[in-house]
């Protein structure tokens, strides 16, 4: 897919730019009028030169392409034929083994099922969550005032704090015994929570953690789609008597759809793809309570260096992200039409 | 409301009440998200006794007894340099190979480029983990600098290319159509007029991907060791190895976060932008 550097065919029509055209559609006198004017008066050096140049939609990606394909696609590829293997825990012997392992996933592990279904879960909680807050959030936000700028990046910072470090204090606040979210709760007279080291409490701690540390980008962009929103309807809406609940969920909601979508899609792959807040502060654990299908992933693979039976799993984790980003992006281009 | 002058004492009233509720509301949540950064802040300072105290104590004689034992008894010096000097080299070299193809893509809307950038951004680290295993083991990569920032790259790239992606389009052409015109080369277009005018997206992008790079935890943890231990790792091992020291927890923490933190604040401008770009115009 990479290595096709040059324009796409879905330009063909388009002669209105600058751009050079593609060398197979020869353009006639239009493209010699379009030739840059340096004008390279021969010499190898600026022959070169005007090579490059007129080619440039295909020298400028090359090294990105590159870099791409020998990072991602050779190991993509290695990993597909990893999956058909038994790999030994030395890594000395390989052997095909066809569609087992791919099989096996799909069809007789239960660890993975259970992976998956908590990895659902694990998304679809934070993301309803952090549209709810990031909504309210954003509502409140949406007006002009002193400091907004500085106000806005302190909502920032969940989001760019490392979250080995963030996760390492989680943790310290939600120990069951002496941690302060503890001494919170029973402030407000609710009952103590054993938090990540409860088995049912583990999953909704982990849930707001993720909560916490996503919700700013949701705000961020649905301010963004707020602030850009028309004013006409709000003040037919006004004029017709329209309540603010009505003018909310009958205007501003379909109206922000567009931007709606695009939050939750990035959310959700990024949700999908959490590892360091549940590996530093479950592992998995209690029990496989909190083992979603990336942890299941690192375990297989690295824990008990199954590298042919690992990256089955991973290839199944990796379609399972791709079919869910596709069918969001066909959801935000249906919500921007 | 349609008629202020009616009424403009009582409206100017209304609004300094409802300026008062909505400075209330931001506190509230300002409080809730940002706690745990005044927690962990004022843990690291807090004597060992007084940490696991309940209820908690709020006032104490400060002590800079953890930093003392994240600095002296464990070379945190040197897994500074380390995260530095990765995240500075993996940034650099994304920049130069990414910046060029962002730039090509917005401008020859190369859209299956585009394409193929989404894709690879979409799939986690551990999709490409096992073969740079194996291929790191082989040609003895494991635990080298050059191997953990060639990693590194591997989410940089794409964030870098991303954003800047949507940078260019917004550049208008019709300056690129002036230089051309000018007589100046397709290739003296990007580095004389597209580089400059975009620099401070190019800013956000880099601080953006160096934060990035800094807090990446997976790829040294699964491909790194004690030569290349980057600070995450350290905390982390902080957290498994030993007795848990719950004051130099916080205080390796700290030293982690505190960087990303003033970085974002510094560069507030660029980054709220940065962050949000790639997502909107995608």
């Amino acid at each position: 897919m990479q290595q096709k550097a040059g324009p796409n065919s879905d330009q063909t029509g388009q002669t209105s730019d600058s751009s050079p055209e593609p060398p197979f559609e020869s353009g006639g006198a239009r493209q010699e009028d379009q030739k840059p004017r340096y004008a390279p008066s021969g010499g190898l050096l600026g022959r070169a030169f005007a090579l490059i140049d007129r080619n440039l939609a295909y020298v400028l990606p090359a090294p990105a392409a590159i870099v791409i394909l020998l990072l991602m696609g050779y190991p993509f590829f290695y990993t597909v034929s990893l999956s058909l293997q038994r790999v030994n825990v030395t890594m000395t012997r390989f052997t095909f083994v066809g569609a087992e392992n791919l099989l096996e996933v799909l069809t007789a592990d239960a660890r993975f099922l259970s992976a998956f279904w908590i990895t659902l879960y694990f998304t679809v909680a934070s993301l309803m969550l952090e549209l709810v807050l990031a909504m309210i959030m954003a509502l409140v936000m949406n007006r002009t005032f002193r400091g907004l700028g500085v106000i806005r990046t302190l909502f920032l910072l969940p989001l760019v704090a490392t979250p080995t470090a963030t996760s390492v204090i989680w943790l310290i606040m939600m120990e069951p015994s002496i941690g302060i979210l503890n001494y919170f709760l029973e402030a407000v007279g609710l009952p103590p929570s054993l938090w990540v080291a409860g088995e049912r409490s583990v999953v909704p701690s982990l849930v707001w953690i993720n909560t916490w540390h996503g919700v700013p980008f949701v705000m961020l962009i649905l301010l963004a789609g707020l602030r850009s929103l028309p004013t006409e309807p709000f003040e037919a809406a006004r004029i017709d008597g329209a309540s603010k609940l009505q003018e909310f969920f009958l205007i501003t909601l379909p109206l922000l759809k567009g931007a709606i979508v695009v939050a939750m899609l990035f959310r959700a792959i990024d949700t999908l793809k959490v590892f360091d807040a549940i590996w530093i502060m479950t592992a998995g654990g209690p029990g496989r309570r909190s083992e979603t299908l990336h942890i299941y992933s690192y375990l297989t693979a690295f824990e008990f260096y199954d590298l042919g039976y690992g990256s089955a799993v991973i290839l199944v984790f990796m379609v399972i992200i791709l079919v869910i980003s596709a069918v969001l992006i066909r959801l935000r281009q249906r919500a921007w039409l | 409301m349609n008629r202020p002058y009616l009424k403009p004492m009582g409206m100017r009233k209304t609004r300094q009440i409802q300026d008062f509720i909505f400075w209330i509301i931001l506190s509230i949540f300002l409080v809730f998200f940002l706690f745990i950064f005044f927690w962990m802040f004022v843990s690291s300072f807090k004597p060992n006794l007084l940490i696991v105290s309940d209820p908690p104590v709020w006032f104490f004689i400060p002590t800079l007894a953890h930093y003392g034992e994240v600095f002296a008894r464990n070379p945190f010096a040197r897994y500074l340099f380390n995260s530095l000097t990765i995240a500075v080299s993996s940034v650099g070299l994304s920049l130069v190979v990414g910046l060029p193809a962002a730039y090509s893509i917005a401008k020859y809307k190369q859209d299956g480029l585009a394409l193929a950038l989404l894709v690879v951004r979409m799939l986690p680290g551990i999709t490409f983990l096992v073969p740079l295993f194996i291929v790191y083991k082989r040609l003895g990569l494991l635990d080298t600098h050059a191997g953990i920032v060639i990693t590194h790259i591997l989410t940089v790239l794409p964030l870098i290319m991303w954003v800047m992606i949507g940078f260019f389009e917004d550049v208008p052409s019709e300056l690129l159509d002036a230089a051309l015109i000018d007589g100046c080369s397709q290739l003296g277009t990007m580095i004389r007029v597209m580089i400059p005018l975009s620099l401070p997206g190019i800013t956000a992008v880099a601080i953006l991907s160096f934060i990035s790079s800094w807090n990446n935890f997976i790829f040294v943890l699964i491909l790194g060791g004690s030569k290349t231990m980057t600070l995450p790792l350290a905390v982390y091992n902080f957290l498994t190895y030993g007795q848990v020291n719950w004051g130099a927890l916080c205080a390796a923490a700290t030293v982690v976060t505190l960087p990303v933190l003033l970085l974002a604040l510094v560069v507030q401008r660029f980054l709220a932008g940065g962050l949000t770009m790639g997502a909107i115009k995608g």
